[in-house]
């Protein structure tokens, strides 16, 4: 019977799993590339990076929990629009939010906390679990995701402010170090954004070499 | 050579099986480019020619020297007239000399040499590490770097846009043969963006540092004949100038003379494809036409000046021959269709010269037309294929009719 059965733990092994598997073998932007266009766009500082992966977290936890919760109500059909719709509402809040507190950081971030909507990552998690799975399970995925998410983001920004800028959360590092007086330049070139990708595959290689279940076989 | 035989003979045992294994791609790759290698196929059919990767890339680099040392006579020679101790009045007398020479050797070999320490040093990491032998294929890149950038690019650029274009452009392809890119025009172009003030505008291409005391004129400026082109519409060197080389630029580009000479040497030879360096030339007096053509439209005099050159003077300006002879050529990241190689080279003159004419922030077109190439050539080769099989499936039909 449904009622005898035990009660999960809300930590269990496989609810740790949702929180953890995002971070290596299923990582939404090294193993599943998804959302890399907002990896490449916002990545230059610090400091927007880490602003972008709280509103990411934040809207794809709640996104998550809301689906999950309606997950029974949900046509089939207009399951798409009904996404978009919660989606949308928790970015427009997230916008207003950071715009009331952050102004400086919502402009330089402009268009891309609009675009979280279309953030591949945040679609793909709603379609490919909260759908199909408890509110709780979805909070803990959506987290999951979210900060592996940021976490690449913050890695690959923080190279290339390093690299680019001399500066780390706007602080200058570089100069601090008095490495401008031995002859020493940023490197222009990470502050395009193709070297953002750069990094990222240099994260993905990185990964594989330690993962060895990532590599495919051929 | 008997004695250098010698000190290879003693070694092979300690590193074939011995304490020094680990350096056994290094010794390998020594060996065999000092002495031809006595292992051959033994089973199957295949085709036999005198010469390997090792003597290919060996050709080319015999191509390279001339214009490499004329690189070096010149950098010196263009620092000692900036700083006025030159008589312009017998010029050509004053530049092959001992002091212009030496100048330019001791700013050049290091940056050679950091090079090939750079360059090297990662394709031994990775020969040793996916345990094959070091492949020859930096040979010819570790001499076009230097002789690509400008004479007073700091060593550790160098050796970091080396790496850069080793490691990214090349190993994690697969190593030599399997890049998409050139890797010398993949260093080049990592400088360029990365360090964009020691790598483009008029303060870098000639060596102002005054030795023993002697003041400099202030505000000289060295803008290349491009440059100038770009800013003024006209140029203060003479097309006879750019052609023998006397005039600022990166260290290998300027001599179209020598760089001719190393082109003909690769032709003889069989080495580089006469194909792409000749439509290359068309491509580049093509749209040298097209622009003369249309510069009476343009509405800033500058630009009207631009385009209205004759298309000789793009041949000469710059590093059209540099990149025609020694970059399009590399048979790596080239078409490979004979047919490819028409299209291929065509184009790489005509965007080289067109980005050259139409953005004065990169005046030098010709390396992103060869990059932006060579990502296109597979698609090239692909519809040449692909032509030639729907024209033999035509004939098939015909015939069987």
């Amino acid at each position: 019977m449904e009622i005898n059965k035990p009660k999960e733990a809300l930590f269990s092994k496989k609810n740790r799993k949702l929180l953890k598997d995002p971070m290596n073998i299923n990582n939404p932007i090294t193993v599943q590339v998804l959302g890399i266009c907002s990896a490449l766009a916002i990545t230059v500082k610090l400091k927007p990076a880490i602003v972008m992966s709280l509103s990411v977290i934040v809207v794809m936890a709640l996104a998550n929990v809301i689906t999950s919760l309606m997950r029974n109500m949900i046509p089939n059909r207009i399951r798409i629009i009904v996404q978009l719709v919660v989606v949308a509402t928790l970015v427009i809040l997230v916008d207003q939010v950071l715009k009331a507190f952050v102004y400086d950081v919502s402009k330089q971030l402009s268009v891309f906390v609009g675009l979280i909507i279309t953030n591949c990552i945040i679609m793909g998690r709603i379609e490919a679990f909260s759908l199909g799975n408890t509110p709780w399970k979805s909070f803990l995925d959506g987290i999951g995701n979210g900060a592996s998410y940021g976490l690449i983001l913050i890695v690959v920004s923080f190279f290339r402010e390093l690299l680019g800028n001399g500066t780390l959360y706007d602080y200058p590092v570089v100069e601090k170090l008095g490495l401008y007086d031995l002859g020493y330049h940023n490197n222009g070139m990470m502050l395009l954004p193709p070297m953002a990708l750069i990094v990222v595959a240099l994260i993905i290689w990185w990964q594989r070499s330690k993962t060895p279940s990532l590599i495919e076989k051929d | 050579m008997k004695f250098l035989q010698n000190i290879f003979d003693s070694a092979r045992p300690v590193v074939t099986t011995g304490k020094l294994k680990p350096l056994y791609p290094l010794y390998n790759a020594l060996e065999t480019m000092l002495f031809v290698p006595d292992h051959n196929a033994k089973s199957g059919a295949h085709v036999r020619d005198a010469i390997d990767l090792k003597r290919t890339m060996i050709t080319v680099i015999f191509a390279l020297i001339p214009a490499l040392i004329f690189g070096m006579f010149n950098a010196g020679y263009q620092h000692y007239r900036a700083l006025g101790l030159l008589n312009d009045a017998i010029g050509w007398l004053q530049f092959f000399t001992l002091d212009n020479f030496l100048f330019g050797a001791i700013k050049v070999i290091p940056m050679i040499a950091v090079t090939y320490i750079a360059g090297l040093g990662i394709e031994i990491y990775f020969a040793y590490r996916n345990s094959h032998a070091v492949n020859e294929g930096f040979l010819v890149s570790g001499l076009l770097i230097p002789m690509t950038m400008p004479i007073d690019m700091p060593l550790w650029m160098v050796a970091i846009s080396t790496i850069f274009a080793v490691l990214i452009g090349k190993e994690v392809f697969g190593g030599t043969g399997m890049n998409i890119l050139n890797p010398a025009l993949t260093a080049r172009a990592f400088a360029f963006f990365a360090y964009p003030s020691f790598m483009s505008g008029d303060k870098v291409w000639i060596n102002t540092t005054t030795g023993q005391g002697e003041a400099l004129v202030d505000g000289f400026s060295g803008a290349t004949a491009l440059g100038q082109y770009a800013t003024t519409g006209g140029t203060t060197y003479s097309a006879w100038d750019a052609f023998l080389g006397i005039i600022p630029g990166s260290i290998g580009e300027t001599s179209t003379l020598l760089i001719l000479l190393g082109g003909i040497y690769l032709i003889a030879t069989g080495i580089g494809s006469w194909k792409i360096m000749l439509s290359s030339l068309f491509g580049a007096i093509a749209i040298s036409l097209i622009f003369n053509l249309v510069a009476p439209n343009m509405i800033s005099p500058e630009q009207q000046g631009f385009l209205s050159i004759p298309f000789y003077f793009h041949l000469v300006f710059g590093s059209w021959a540099f990149s025609t002879v020694f970059m399009a050529t590399d048979p790596v990241s080239a078409s490979h269709t004979e047919k490819g190689k028409w299209i291929y080279g065509f184009f790489i003159g005509f965007l080289g010269i067109m980005i050259r004419v139409f953005n004065p922030a990169y005046p030098e077109g010709m390396m992103l037309a060869i990059l932006f190439m060579n990502v296109m050539a597979p698609l090239i080769d692909h519809y040449v294929v692909e032509g030639n099989v729907k024209k033999r499936l035509k004939r098939l039909k015909l015939s069987t009719k």
